[in-house]
């Protein structure tokens, strides 16, 4: 019996992010006619990539029961040096470049991590700042424009899809194969929910662990790449604080910031809500200094909804001795 | 150092020789050799601290000799961690079992070499890889769907596919720590006909266990080990029990069970109990326990047992019934209140509940008598007076430490961690005291001075609660047994002596059959 409720309390737990979005389609729908189309929602998901692509890098931290705070930092650096040395390389070098700044930015967290054990959260929290003190220093705190091949990446599409859709679909895809099919992806699981555990079963935790943020910073350099497309150029808040949408994203989309559950296929889910939800205060005419407080607000519900179900699930796990006749 | 020639067993599967151990200077394991034949099993005894699990982790390559050197089928072994072990055909069934809860049962048996589909793309090949785990899993004997989340087995059938992943790669050699401490009756025997099985099939293993009669009826040879050195290395044809707690204390053990004064008229109550039910957990529970009077709860695992000690200690919560203590109703249900109403509770899990593991054997002890001891939340502690207390304590107890106010209480051995959260409560001196399994994964001489604490704080007038798995464990120190299942309390039985098999068929019973 009340086996049962807990189970159906679960059941919408798990569903009110899908619900918190039909909710938010319909009311924005109503208040603006302009909302529910075909272009709109492609904006929203072409708007939406460059987060979905760092929520994916991010799940990978989350399923272990890590974080990474310093994707900002990692997106911010990688474009800096993207613009100022390398202005001259075409499109897909440059995606490629910011990718390998990224995951060099993502390994110098990880050798923190992984071989002086320092904690993952103290960890990125410091390279966040020195990353972020060293793009300003090599932008010399102005405002720093993408080359031409960047932005022609920004507006580019191919088959009526923009590139930004494609990057996003082509890693979505590569990383669920990773997180489905691959023994990296099931030990991803297994290092979540008993890391010392997944030690004794003779996992490489720390090199699974090396790999994952240096993954992460490689998505989060892929996502500044696709950023810096749309905005056309790094100022000194180019990827500031976007580390908590993203995990909000994560989280809103069932990863766990406690290890062990999760998928990417909910982090994207929860990249494009957010986005959403920003893209009708847009069209509403909100006045911007409003968009923080919604933001935060759906962090809040994001990390709320984790607990809960977190708590219900050791409550639902729990096994029941007698069967109660009444 | 290396192996004469003529010291080489060339019929062994593993050969070790002189193994020795340093942790900061001090030798914990000092010198043990043996050489294991393929399907034959090795006991590992000794009491607790006697580093038969250090040994044992080297062997696993979780830790590093100091000194000493393996042979795996006559080639050096020097394991850099738990995969090389995996890699030279060993498996280790560790105590607290190596799965994971949120994967399948066919992904936890595949952990350790998941089947491919093509060479060189890291992509498992599901379909094969639930193959081979139903092949496994028919193997040792477990009948359940592989992609079950493991979540939901109980914690017998989940030894199953931990040995079922062992048997996943080529394994020689089985070692198996404490493998029957969260088994019931019925699925240690199941383990055991598998262990046969297996020894049959070649397989070698090694056995550490604190249940002798277990070691002398699976292991063709034991090694017994004494504060970290090996005593004996026999074989067990003609060995006897008390022959081997002998050489593992250096002594021999008058009584396990302290005398008992037999009791006359009935007692006072000082705990009672009065209609405390939780649906789907326990119901309608109704008994009291006298001063000085030593109940036992008969209940197998999932019997309601421990949870039933969780809520009468305030920790889990209960939608009806009272609890009173000395005659007066604890109030609010909170482990707080119940400590002001000088109850105690000794959990099942001192690792998880009972201690704070990384912290000092002193902070430990100290740590539920602190709040007593000061008239508020905000007066000073006066540390020097409970210090000394609880050095009393620890003397009385015989916890083997080189250092209370510094070693954690992590690197001490599983008995002298029971002794600290034993320690933690007499301190206070409790009226009443529910112990969980107070002697789970514990030597004899220890279990020894355990029941003699509880005689003792029985004698003074505390009203005691004991579960236990080992049933005769209650019939040697219980003045009355209360049978549980399925949440209630079936029957209850008076000693001094017990009906042992009435006891244990009480004990067993289902739900459908009582209704």
């Amino acid at each position: 019996m009340q086996a049962s409720r807990q189970t159906l309390r679960l059941t919408l737990l798990r569903a009110t992010p899908a619900i918190m979005f039909m909710v938010i389609l319909v009311l924005f729908s109503m208040l603006s006619p302009r909302f529910l189309s075909l272009q709109n929602f492609a904006n929203i998901l072409t708007q939406s990539a460059y987060m979905a692509v760092m929520a994916i890098g991010m799940t990978f931290v989350l399923l272990i029961a890590g974080v990474d705070l310093s994707i900002g930092a990692a997106m911010y650096v990688s474009a800096a040096i993207l613009i100022l040395y390398f202005p001259w390389l075409p499109g897909l070098a440059s995606i490629l470049l910011m990718a390998f700044l990224g995951a060099v930015f993502g390994a110098i967290n990880a050798t923190f991590i992984v071989k002086l054990k320092v904690i993952p959260f103290v960890v990125t929290i410091a390279t966040l700042y020195v990353g972020r003190g060293f793009a300003l220093y090599l932008s010399s705190t102005r405002t720093i424009l993408a080359p031409e091949t960047v932005l022609s990446f920004g507006e580019g599409s191919w088959l009526g899809v923009s590139y930004a859709i494609l990057t996003l679909a082509t890693l979505f895809v590569i990383a669920l194969w990773v997180e489905r099919w691959t023994p990296f992806g099931r030990y991803l699981y297994a290092m979540g929910a008993d890391f010392d555990g997944a030690r004794k079963a003779g996992i490489p935790v720390w090199g699974m662990s090396f790999a994952v943020y240096v993954l992460c910073g490689t998505f989060a350099g892929v996502g500044g790449f696709i950023s810096l497309s749309q905005t056309a150029a790094a100022s000194t808040f180019f990827g500031y604080g976007v580390e908590f949408p993203v995990i909000a994203a994560a989280v809103l989309g069932g990863t766990s910031l406690f290890g062990g559950r999760g998928s990417v296929i909910g982090s994207v889910f929860g990249a494009v809500l957010i986005q959403t939800v920003q893209n009708g205060l847009v069209l509403l005419n909100i006045n911007p200094y409003v968009y923080p407080l919604v933001i935060s607000g759906i962090i809040f519900v994001a990390v709320l909804l984790d607990s809960q179900r977190t708590q219900l699930l050791t409550r639902l796990t729990r096994r029941l001795i007698r069967t109660e006749t009444t | 150092m290396s192996f004469l020639s003529e010291q080489i067993d060339t019929s062994a599967v593993l050969q070790v020789h002189n193994l020795r151990k340093s942790f900061f200077g001090v030798e914990v394991l000092r010198g043990v050799s043996f050489s294991l034949r393929p399907g034959r099993s090795l006991g590992l005894i000794g009491e607790n601290g006697s580093a038969k699990t250090t040994a044992a982790n080297i062997v696993n390559g979780l830790l590093k000799p100091s000194e000493g050197t393996m042979l795996i089928d006559r080639q050096t072994y020097a394991p850099n961690g738990p995969g090389d072990a995996m890699a030279a055909g060993i498996g280790f069934i560790h105590q607290e079992l190596n799965l994971f809860e949120n994967l399948t049962v066919a992904e936890n048996v595949s952990l350790r070499a998941f089947p491919k589909t093509v060479g060189w793309l890291p992509q498992i090949n599901k379909r094969r890889m639930k193959e081979r785990a139903r092949e496994l899993l028919a193997e040792v004997g477990l009948e359940i769907d592989v992609d079950t989340p493991l979540s939901r087995l109980a914690q017998g059938e989940r030894q199953l596919v931990e040995i079922a992943k062992a048997l996943s790669v080529d394994t020689k050699i089985i070692i198996f720590d404490e493998p029957t401490t969260s088994l019931t009756a019925r699925e240690a025997t199941r383990l055991f006909d598998l262990i046969e099985r297996l020894k049959k099939r070649g397989i070698a293993t090694i056995y550490i266990s604190h249940i002798l009669t277990d070691v002398l009826r699976l292991c063709d040879e034991v090694v017994i080990l004494r504060d970290g050195a090996m005593v004996e290395n026999v074989s067990t044809d003609g060995l006897t029990v008390s022959h081997m707690i002998e050489s593992m204390l250096g002594r021999p053990l008058a009584d396990l069970f302290p005398e008992r004064s037999p009791r006359t008229g009935v007692a006072a109550p000082l705990l009672e109990v009065r209609g405390l039910s939780q649906p789907g957990i326990v119901a309608n529970l109704n008994f009291a326990v006298g001063v000085g009077e030593i109940v036992g709860i008969a209940g197998l695992m999932g019997s309601g047992r421990s949870e039933m000690a969780r809520i009468l200690f305030g920790l889990d919560p209960a939608v009806g019934g009272e609890v009173a203590v000395d005659g007066s109703v604890v109030g609010e249900r909170s482990p707080r209140a119940c400590m002001a109403a000088s109850m105690a509770l000794l959990t099942e899990d001192r690792r998880g509940d009972g201690l704070m593991m990384p912290a000092t054997i002193l902070a430990n002890l100290t740590l539920a008598k602190a709040a007593d001891v000061v008239p508020s939340s905000f007066s000073v502690v006066p540390e020097k007076r409970l210090e000394e207390d609880a050095r009393e304590i620890a003397t009385a107890l015989r916890i083997k430490a080189h250092d209370l106010d510094r070693q954690p209480v992590r690197s001490l051995s599983g008995g002298n961690q029971q002794k600290v959260v034993l320690g933690k409560w007499l301190l206070r001196a409790p009226k009443v005291l529910i112990l969980d399994e107070p002697t789970r994964g514990i030597d004899v001489g220890a279990k020894a001075e355990i029941y003699a604490q509880i005689q003792t704080l029985a004698r003074n007038g505390a009203a005691v609660l004991v579960i236990a798995s080992e049933f005769e464990e209650l019939f040697g120190i219980c003045d009355r047994i209360l049978a549980m299942a399925h949440g209630e309390i079936v029957a209850e039985f008076s000693g001094p002596v017990f009906d042992r098999e009435a006891v244990i068929a009480a004990a067993m019973q289902t739900q459908a059959e009582a209704s």
